[in-house]
């Protein structure tokens, strides 16, 4: 054991023993005479009234979202989830990621219906009281942009934050109705393959989604985390579209349309496409595949002495559930099996963490998830061969997080 | 008799929603896609010649002054960046369907106030998209829908479709 551990237990010891003797009544103090200064301040006064809607601290350790956008379209970017400073598996609704292609809308839902037409037995407006009443389900389920982890495309490491480079991905219980449950009032006609579905945005987003995944398990969602959603989440109802790139979660929702054929929008054909090494772009690659990263320790974090410390980080596949994750310290020479927190999900964040004894010495940190189906993730070197460097979109590659010396973290290629 | 009421409650089941139906207008309002073949093109027409004066009064700020060099992604791109580390997404390089030009600047540009543009104007300011990417003979060309569903991109073969 390490002097710093051994430090440590002795401290714990030392006082377990001074609580013992003041328990068993040992100590010839009395209540009235303790003395002023080791009686709480909260112990001394009122606490603070209560409050309609809790809000965050707001001291400097409260986490918050970093905001990337355009400077001349404010409204076009991306805010991150702060993953290095969140823990658990459920991202709190006003962290969770945005990304925005012109600004967040103000729907008046009292006004808004979901319209359901194309090839369909009939055309259908469903209000939200009428969406309400309806049979609802709750999924918990993560939500990633396709151009998540697209630094780790780059020639060098990018030095940022875990969330900063991995944040594009949050996982929220998302509660609705079933959108198979509603194209069926309405009576999808047997030409009906896709359904083209429109965003109420100042950008125009418009995709299309094969009829297969809508009558499958897209829910039209209504609530994140128990309370309606909120404004940048897509008030007042999005998709929730299990395991697939955030695009397709479409947000203000506005039409769904019953088609013979994708519409092959910028959405569906320019952006969200995956150009390959041969200069071939892959379209309506939906799938979000097994990927993982340790969330803690991670780049701008100094590890806090020598000893135990805690590995933990998130896993998650568009392909089912989580089977596996391994963690290596000796960047990728040797691997251990993490211990996935229960519960472990269906296309949700699953929380992995491993014990670790830090000696001071240098160490390459890595995770590797596997899926249900045996999907492994690849190392960056095996992405880059499969996908080429020109690539941008679904970038699961493992991460390396090198601890130095001094406890530094920073991000790495091996 | 009950017979007969369980085909009322059936018959009742399968017509009524808790929805409302829509009117033939509103029907249509929604179905309003345009598609890769153009079908869903407006009636209307412009010239690259006219397009020009709209897209320096309203694009090249973010998009320079012919697609390239700006804030925004560049809409002239080089093809043999493709596969380099930053490929140019450009429309002759990249867009595989014309009327899908139309369908994005009309809903989406400029960013500062979309749906601003009239038929005409949206087919001015796309043909001169066109012309300063190589793909029109010359700024008189009327582009209307006819034109943007017969034109062939250059790209359009470049995509293959994900299994799943």
């Amino acid at each position: 054991m390490s002097d710093g551990n051994d430090y440590n237990r002795r401290k714990f010891i030392k006082n377990a023993a001074l609580g013992a003797a003041l328990a068993s009544g040992a100590s010839k103090l009395s209540a009235d005479e303790t003395p002023a200064s080791v009686i709480p301040d909260s112990w001394k006064k009122p606490g603070s009234p209560f409050s309609n809607y809790g809000q965050p601290r707001t001291d400097r350790s409260s986490p918050i979202r970093w905001i990337s956008n355009n400077q001349v379209v404010p409204g076009d970017g991306v805010s991150w989830s702060p993953l290095h400073e969140l823990e658990g598996t459920i991202t709190p609704n006003g962290l969770h990621f945005e990304r925005h292609h012109n600004g967040v809308p103000d729907i008046d839902a009292s006004q808004w219906e979901l319209k359901i037409a194309g090839l369909t037995q009939r055309a259908l407006g469903f209000s939200l009281d009428v969406l309400r009443r309806f049979p609802m389900r709750s999924k918990v389920a993560f939500i990633e942009c396709g151009g998540n982890s697209n630094a780790i495309y780059r020639r060098n490491p990018v030095q940022a934050a875990c969330g900063y480079i991995h944040g594009l991905v949050s996982c929220a219980e998302w509660t609705g109705v079933s959108l198979g449950r509603l194209l069926e009032e309405a009576g999808v006609q047997r030409s009906g393959k896709w359904v083209i579905v429109d965003s109420l945005d100042a950008a125009g987003v418009t995709i299309s989604l094969p009829i297969e995944k809508a009558m499958d398990d897209v829910i039209v969602a209504l609530y994140q985390n128990g309370e309606p959603l909120r404004s940048e989440h897509g008030y007042p109802a999005r998709l929730l579209v299990p395991g697939w790139e955030g695009i397709v979660n479409i947000k203000w929702l506005g039409s769904i349309t019953v088609s013979d054929r994708p519409v092959m929008s910028k959405f569906d054909t320019v952006s969200y496409t995956d150009l390959h090494a041969n200069g071939i772009a892959e379209r309506f690659s939906f799938e979000m595949k097994v990927k993982s990263v340790i969330t803690s320790p991670s780049p701008g974090q100094t590890l806090k002495g020598t000893g135990f410390q805690e590995i933990s980080g998130l896993a998650w596949t568009g392909n089912g559930m989580i089977s596996r994750v391994e963690v290596s310290t000796d960047g990728g020479a040797s691997w251990r099996e993490a211990a996935l927190q229960e519960p472990v999900l269906n296309k949700a964040l699953t929380r992995f963490r491993l014990p670790w004894s830090w000696e001071n010495t240098n160490a390459v940190l890595q995770s590797r998830a596997y899926d249900q189906s045996g999907n492994v993730q690849p190392t960056r070197a095996m992405l880059l061969k499969q996908k080429g460097s020109n690539a941008y979109y679904h970038n699961n590659a493992i991460t390396s997080w090198a601890v130095a010396e001094t406890g530094a973290v920073s991000h790495v290629y091996v | 008799m009950l017979l007969c009421y369980l085909l009322v409650a059936s018959a009742v089941e399968a017509q009524s929603s808790l929805a409302r139906e829509l009117a033939p207008l509103e029907r249509l309002q929604v179905e309003n896609h345009i598609y890769a073949d153009g079908q869903g093109l407006p009636v209307g027409s412009g010239t690259a010649q006219q397009g020009l004066t709209l897209y320096a009064n309203l694009c090249a700020s973010c998009h320079g002054n012919r697609g390239q060099g700006g804030s925004a992604l560049e809409l002239v791109g080089d093809r043999a960046l493709l596969d380099s580390e930053f490929p140019d997404r450009g429309i002759a390089v990249y867009w595989p369907y014309a009327p899908t030009l139309y369908e994005y600047v009309r809903r989406s540009m400029p960013p500062d106030k979309p749906y601003s543009l009239s038929v005409d104007e949206v087919y001015s300011v796309v043909a001169f998209l066109l012309q300063i990417n190589g793909l029109l003979a010359d700024a008189e060309i009327t582009v209307d829908k006819k034109f943007l569903s017969r034109l062939e991109m250059p790209n359009k073969n470049g995509f293959i479709t994900s299994d799943r």
